[in-house]
């Protein structure tokens, strides 16, 4: 599988990475290379296997519906990049018109 | 003998005994790390000063009353992946260089409620990703058999400050082999638990549907002594299994391995193994006969796809697990952004480092519109037929015998400009995540060149007394765990 500069663009773009020109060309390689190394699962005839999506066989983990203790404000906000009050300070993200 | 060398057991013995006080443990071992640690470097922090602190309240209140616990007094290190609150916790990557947890891990609380001693968190490649602990951003940690060498990884800091006597344990966590490598790299015991064995709750994810945390430690019986404590059902991780925890300890008993079925697969002894791997794993197969096991030849087709279906599925999940370093609500977040993607992309470039990049550009790819069943799909259905494998062979044998790693540790720069000889690195760990199972990694012989050689020991889901049992026999007629690195 050959990857080019404008799907490894793409890519990043979904994951939210930018990537320097040189990260562009290195990664482009190197991913083509590892797809072609996982092209050899077209080996086996997966047609009639059901996927694996957990080893453990659980379906649903439920817990009661019920206020629990909870940390205290300052301790959540004491990560924070910026806060502004109470809450976490973020660029603004919706226009004025 | 120094204190710094004894085994857990040993100086948990010791400690219970009055024999020597949790001040004297922590000023021994500060001294050892003080000796050793500029040369092997596996911590990311170390926290002698507040274990110092820790001790004295300990040897204290002992005075007035004796009541001990298994850990208490303990000095243990903690992957740097793993929650301690008030502690730094990197995961070795600048994104979180300054997160300092609000919360302990599950295992993490449950060691402190033993009163154990918090020696250092230790250096991995970042976000556990990687082979070696080149990929961390503070620098590899080194072998201590050899200071050319990588200690493995992801938990190479761990399995180097056990090898290195910096702590008397540790605790890793393996998504692909981090435990297991590692430990057969510095010549030290390591075991990854069957999935659901012990909570993840306060493990940083980078695979949710492999990773899994489990101890590294001097030998076989230290092993059983920390998994005693971590595993176990905990509310607050969702795939922890609801299963009972026995004495792991009590399966040690046994010094034989009559009516136990050992299964050799063929598909690991094959081109690409080191001749002196070959040669002592095969010794340690006729010690296992020596000991009562019945050999059997046995067939894991699939093993040659292991590699590539863990590099879909688990770059997938990291990629999906990683999202939620934005630099919105905790870790790094860029300076001078424009607007909200901006920050998020900037964050996220300046925070990652290359292998986390590209194992995040890897799983998006394949989980990307138009490659989804080609790729994760494919890779989730080849996950179910390795299962299989090991079903069918588990209904012939009790525990699979293979080399833990196809070398010995190899030298730091050798793989780090090739991902993929670095990912194939781990083709003899990769299979027992993807089916869930119990491994083990321990000493069995030591190559040309001076370097550790480690067996891996596999067992049926929630059979961990089973694989101990076996490990524990073999160490003990053949005490390769007692040869220690040259490092002094």
């Amino acid at each position: 599988m050959k990857i080019g500069r404008e799907e490894v663009e793409r890519v990043a773009l979904l994951a939210r990475l930018r990537l320097t020109e040189e990260e562009k060309d290195v990664f482009a390689k190197q991913l083509s290379q590892i797809l072609d190394h996982i092209a050899h699962l077209n080996r086996y005839e997966t047609a009639e296997v059901e996927p694996t999506t957990t080893v453990t066989g659980q379906v649903n983990v439920f817990r009661d519906d019920a206020v629990r203790p909870s940390l205290p404000v300052e301790q959540v906000l004491a990560n924070a990049p910026e806060r502004e009050g109470d809450g976490f300070r973020v660029p603004k993200i919706i226009d004025e018109r | 003998m120094a204190l710094h060398k004894l085994s857990l057991y040993e100086l948990q013995r010791k400690f219970t005994a009055g024999e020597v006080s949790a001040a004297e443990i922590v000023h021994a071992y500060g001294l050892r790390i003080a000796h050793v640690e500029p040369k092997i470097r596996a911590f990311v922090t170390q926290t002698k000063d507040q274990a110092m602190a820790h001790a004295e309240v300990l040897d204290r209140r002992l005075k007035q009353w004796r009541k001990t616990e298994p850990l208490m007094g303990m000095p243990i290190a903690i992957k740097d992946n793993i929650c301690t609150e008030g502690v730094p916790t990197t995961c070795s990557s600048r994104m979180l260089q300054h997160f300092v947890p609000p919360y302990d891990a599950t295992v993490v609380a449950k060691l402190r409620k033993q009163e154990y001693l918090l020696i250092g968190k230790t250096n991995l490649d970042e976000f556990a990703m990687g082979s070696s602990t080149e990929h961390s951003a503070f620098g590899p940690s080194r072998n201590p058999w050899n200071l050319q060498c990588v200690p493995g990884g992801s938990s190479g800091g761990s399995a180097a400050a056990v090898a290195a006597d910096e702590c008397v344990a540790a605790l890793g966590s393996d998504t692909g082999g981090s435990i297991r490598q590692p430990a057969a790299f510095c010549g030290v015991v390591g075991l990854k638990p069957t999935y659901g064995r012990v909570s993840r709750y306060g493990l940083v994810a980078f695979a949710s549907s492999l990773d899994q945390i489990g101890p590294i430690t001097k030998d076989v019986r230290d092993a059983a002594l920390l998994l005693n404590v971590i595993a176990g059902h905990d509310p607050l991780d969702s795939t922890s299994a609801d299963v009972p925890v026995p004495d792991y300890t009590k399966a040690l008993t046994k010094k034989h391995l009559k009516k136990l079925r050992v299964g050799v697969p063929q598909e690991f002894f094959t081109e690409g193994l080191d001749p002196d791997v070959e040669g002592a794993v095969k010794a340690a197969i006729s010690e296992l006969k020596n000991l009562g096991g019945e050999i059997k030849d046995i067939e894991l087709p699939r093993t040659d796809a292991a590699v590539a279906v863990y590099y879909v599925l688990a770059t997938a999940e990291a990629s999906s697990n990683l999202a939620r370093f934005d630099g919105v609500k905790f870790g790094l977040r860029a300076k001078e952004t424009k607007d909200l993607l901006d920050l998020y992309m900037k964050t996220r470039q300046e925070g990652f480092g290359p292998e986390v990049k590209r194992r995040i550009m890897l799983g998006t790819y394949v989980l990307s519109a138009g490659y989804y069943d080609a790729y994760y799909g494919k890779a989730q259905a080849v996950r179910t037929m390795i299962r299989q494998d090991f079903e069918t062979a588990f209904k012939e044998v009790d525990v699979i015998v293979t080399p833990a790693t196809p070398t010995p540790a190899f030298k730091l720069g050798e793989k780090s400009e090739d991902p993929l000889q670095m990912y194939l690195s781990d083709i003899f760990t990769i299979s027992v995540n993807l089916a869930g199972l119990p491994a083990i990694a321990l000493p069995c012989g030591v190559s040309k060149s001076g370097l550790p050689i480690g067996m891996q020991v596999i067992g049926r889901p929630f059979e961990e007394e089973t694989i101990l049992r076996v490990a524990h026999a073999y160490e003990q007629t053949t005490q390769w765990h007692l040869k220690k690195p040259p490092i002094r």
